[in-house]
């Protein structure tokens, strides 16, 4: 079909190729999709021994507000564990930035300093200076990141509770602040009532029935998926114009239905509670952009490169100490925003916040597919590797699973995707 | 008449797609220094190998008789069991554990687990005094050099009441005074009645201690000479005699004028402060020209090259490097690049590829701003680079998405070839381009040296095997101990001229 709109540059070798193509983009494909399925799987797991609560469109909302932190930083720690390295550190970072805010927002009389959006702004640079120094000693003196971080791990976490004074918390934060984390997006458009809510006896209308649809986040959702659709399909037209296989034409359309449909779904879901959160939108955006470095952008190359053979990269003349530096200076950033929706979705800086979460954070990009030797993993692969530790926190914490055990899960499920991955790695 | 300790008979070993030995008979005497000489890649190291069990009985051929006994070794354990030690050309010592610890690892004098120490130390103390060392025992293999190194491990091999003594290269990094002192050794061991193989390069060395030298090229024995046959001459010809056939691709050199200078270059050793590594090096190389670096293994012309390549070498370097009479700045591999200056290293998998990447991406690595706009590859562009250098420089791969990991050696040259030709150089530096690589891979990787010379490139090639650099070069240095020993046109070069100015070299460094 292709070959007719353009003749192949490959000539022959393009013919024999085509059912090796569509045999391999589905294996190379497979760990992505398995993935995917794994969390679908999980989630429609924990919507039948919940009684249906998971997918309840108040409890979807409360896990994107629990878990956008992890996710956030995992971004930023996909790329230091592409690059090879780790950092132990964000959790702690995430602590300190917290305490930093309420403290410039609350404690300290900052004048207009104290307002949430400068606040917000000072505090991604002082992550952004964190994760820089951290990163001069991992990328110009060769100190193990390992250990780098650990230390930023203690030196932070003290520093966050000598800020916070000893073991108290500093609160209650503005409440534009907290929109951050617990807001929704305002419908600008204006609700669409679908069933009128059902009065009771008292005049007073009962909460959960009738369903209201947030038609703002409908239309955003909307706009998204014909995006979505719309650049794929631009894309494989691009590919086919110059001649180079895409991707089988049946996989692409069963691709582009399903993650519609399971996009519109949530969109659904979203709208006929109170619109889509502030939090989810931040993410989605970040979470594309970060697509769009480690997919398109030389930088995101340079990273895989350096983490696939960091002399052979050198070699090729990209500086590593440099990109080494970038990298971290990236999770700093983001360990400090993953801080400040910590500290919204609180209300308050507390001594003990984002305390551990470095370890779901690195789980979640292990999960998500990523090499502990450097080199390879996929931005989505991390969302998704969140994503599931997040719905098992969720989903277990909702069936009364006793918090010890959830842990013992959440270890064997990190241990059972690593096996996973390694298994097919030596079969293939 | 002493009798025959060991007889080795029509070794045959083949690695995929190589023939490394090919009925290689080696037979030696008991109580005699036996020389194994030949030019790297000639099998020796292969060889010893075979012997010492590293290669286990059933991937060669052939018969291994020991004091009379057919041996089948397993594994190294196996030899030394029999008595048959080897010190490889690297030394294999913890340098964070100590000289006795270091002498008796795996083989400590233990009970139930428990090291008696005190044994331990005393043995070692009677063995360093063997070979005359004086060194704490508990001294860290760290803090000696190389040449008492290089003792330590006698030392561990006559622990093991060794019968048959290996050397490989055993004088390859040590000074010309640790060196003299450790044939010197090797004497006194012959008179003690040991026996011991030297494989050595190094003519004089095999001239002054060996009674019989066995030759060794292209994986077959050439001949074996006895002490009164043994001349540095005839050592030469029977190493290097073969004729060049059309293993070369035909073509007319246009050689224009100079691109590529380097001048007075110093380098120092990156961890030995004081040790310097090149000794003011000056080249120079013209437009279409390829100029071929001759010289053995640890000459320095990779330590050389990488120096020149954005520095990616040694400390305090020193030197002007001249691009068409201009000075250039080469502190960085970018900027090097920028220049026009490409490095195609000698250790594709180490320091030339991203194995778990695909073969896209390799080729475009150096050289993304040529697929990219505003830092945004065009993945289009990109895919139509890599299939037009997979392509050009005959890639054998199912598609550009294969992993350069499983792909062949000469492949995966291919692939670093094209990253580096993408970058589109002025000045090509290839360091041992086909090492490892088969033969008709070969012809294909000349080929691409003789278009891009035809393209008006300067080419360099830095080569150990000298029938290479006489088929494909105009020009050929001699480089020995950090220096340039010689130069010559190929037209009248030789490989025994190339190898007396090695030796020669080698006479003057002393």
């Amino acid at each position: 079909m292709s070959t007719e709109i353009a003749p192949a540059p490959q000539g022959n070798v393009a013919e024999e190729q085509r059912p090796r193509i569509a045999v391999s983009a589905l294996t190379t494909n497979l760990r992505e999709y398995g993935l995917i399925i794994a969390l679908i799987v999980i989630m429609l797991f924990f919507q039948f021994t919940t009684s249906g609560t998971l997918f309840k469109p108040v409890n979807l909302s409360n896990l994107v507000q629990q878990n956008s932190f992890i996710i956030v930083m995992a971004l930023g720690m996909l790329l230091v564990i592409v690059s090879g390295y780790i950092d132990l550190s964000v959790g702690s970072v995430a602590g300190f930035i917290g305490a930093l805010a309420a403290n410039m927002m609350v404690i300290w009389q900052l004048g207009p300093l104290s307002n949430p959006l400068v606040v917000s702004i000072v505090c991604l640079i002082v992550g952004g200076l964190i994760g820089a120094a951290q990163g001069y000693w991992i990328a110009y003196h060769r100190i193990p990141s390992f250990i780098v971080t650990l230390a930023g791990m203690l030196i932070f976490r003290g520093i966050c509770q000598a800020l916070l004074g000893g073991g108290s918390s500093v609160g209650p934060l503005p409440d534009d602040f907290k929109m951050l984390s617990s807001g929704f997006i305002p419908d600008v458009i204006g609700p669409l009532t679908l069933i009128p809510p059902t009065v009771n006896a008292a005049g007073k209308t009962i909460m959960g029935s009738g369903l209201t649809l947030h038609m703002t986040t409908i239309v955003l959702g909307l706009i998204a998926v014909l995006a979505y659709a719309y650049f794929g399909v631009r894309t494989r037209r691009k590919r086919e114009r110059h001649g180079y296989e895409a991707e089988p034409f049946p996989l692409f359309i069963i691709k582009t239905l399903v993650a519609s449909a399971l996009a519109l779904f949530l969109v659904y879901e979203f709208a006929s509670y109170r619109g889509l959160p502030v939090v989810l939108l931040v993410m989605g955006v970040l979470i594309s952009l970060f697509v769009f470095v480690t997919k398109r952008m030389t930088i995101g190359r340079r990273i895989y490169a350096m983490g696939g053979n960091a002399k052979a990269a050198q070699l090729s003349g990209i500086n590593t100490e440099r990109l080494t530096l970038m990298v971290f200076i990236n999770m700093g950033v983001l360990s400090a925003l993953g801080g400040l929706i910590i500290a919204a979705r609180l209300g308050q800086a507390v001594p003990a916040a984002g305390l551990g979460s470095e370890l779901d954070v690195i789980a979640a990009v292990f999960i998500g597919g990523a090499s502990a030797m450097g080199g390879v993993g996929q931005v989505i692969g991390a969302v998704v590797g969140g994503f599931i530790m997040g719905v098992m926190n969720n989903g277990m914490s909702i069936m009364g699973v006793n918090v010890d055990w959830q842990q013992v899960v959440k270890g064997l499920v990190l241990l059972g995707a690593v096996i996973f991955d390694v298994y097919n790695k030596n079969k293939a | 008449m002493a009798s025959t300790i060991l007889e080795m008979r029509d070794i045959t070993k083949t690695f995929p797609g190589v023939k490394a030995l090919s009925n290689v008979n080696l037979s030696v005497e008991e109580g005699e220094i036996h020389a194994v000489v030949g030019e790297n890649g000639a099998g020796k190291s292969t060889l010893m190998k075979v012997l010492s069990g590293v290669y286990p009985t059933g991937t060669y051929d052939g018969q291994i008789i020991f004091q009379g006994q057919e041996c089948h070794f397993k594994g190294i354990h196996d030899s030394e069991h029999k008595g048959i030690v080897i010190i490889h050309q690297e030394l294999a010592l913890v340098p964070m554990l100590s000289i006795a610890e270091n002498i008796f690892l795996g083989n400590e004098h233990a009970r139930y687990g428990v090291i008696d120490w005190n044994a331990n130390e005393a043995r070692t103390s009677a063995l360093l005094k063997k070979v005359g060392l004086k060194e704490d025992p508990k001294t860290l293999i760290t803090n000696i050099g190389v040449g008492k190194q290089q003792l330590v491990e006698i030392a561990k091999a006559l622990s093991k009441e060794v019968k048959l003594l290996i050397l490989d290269e055993p004088t390859a990094s040590l000074s010309e005074k640790d060196s003299q002192a450790l044939l010197d050794l090797l004497l006194e061991f012959k008179r003690q009645g040991m026996t011991s193989i030297l494989i050595s390069h190094k003519l004089n060395e095999v001239n002054r201690v060996a009674d019989k030298v066995t030759v060794i090229r292209d994986g077959r024995t050439i001949e074996t000479l006895a002490k009164k046959d043994i001349s540095e001459d005839r050592i030469i010809t029977s190493m290097v005699g073969r004729s060049l056939d059309d293993r070369y691709p035909p073509r007319e050199p246009d050689i224009g004028e100079v691109v590529f200078e380097v001048k007075n270059w110093s380098v120092y050793h990156p961890l030995h402060a004081d040790r310097q590594v090149i000794k003011g090096i000056d080249i120079n190389v013209r437009k279409g020209e390829v100029v071929g670096i001759a010289g053995l293994m640890g000459a320095g012309r990779t330590e050389f090259a990488m120096s020149i390549f954005g520095r990616s070498y040694g400390r305090r370097i020193t030197g002007e490097v001249l691009l068409k009479g201009k000075p250039i700045d080469v502190s960085s591999v970018s900027r090097a690049v920028e220049h026009g200056i490409a490095y195609v290293t000698e250790d594709r998998k180490t320091y030339g590829l991203n194995l778990i990447d695909h073969i896209k991406h390799n080729i475009t690595l150096a050289n993304l701003s040529g697929v990219s706009r505003h830092s945004v590859i065009d993945d289009m562009r990109e895919l139509a680079v890599a299939n037009d250098y997979r392509k050009k420089t005959n890639i054998r791969a199912s598609s550009v998405y294969q992993m350069t990991g499983n792909l062949s050696g000469g492949n995966q040259q291919k692939v670093v070839l094209s990253k580096w030709l993408f970058a589109d150089p002025e000045v090509l530096i290839l360091d041992e381009p086909t090492r490892g690589i088969d033969v008709g891979a070969k012809y294909e990787i000349y080929t691409i040296i003789a278009r891009l010379a035809a393209e008006g490139k300067a080419i360099v090639v830095i080569s150990s095997e000298m029938p290479e650099l006489l088929g494909i070069t105009d020009r050929i240095y001699v480089m020995n101990e950090g220096r340039m020993v010689g130069e010559m046109p190929a037209a009248e070069a030789s490989q025994e001229k190339i190898m007396r100015a090695i030796v020669r070299g080698e006479g003057k460094a002393a």
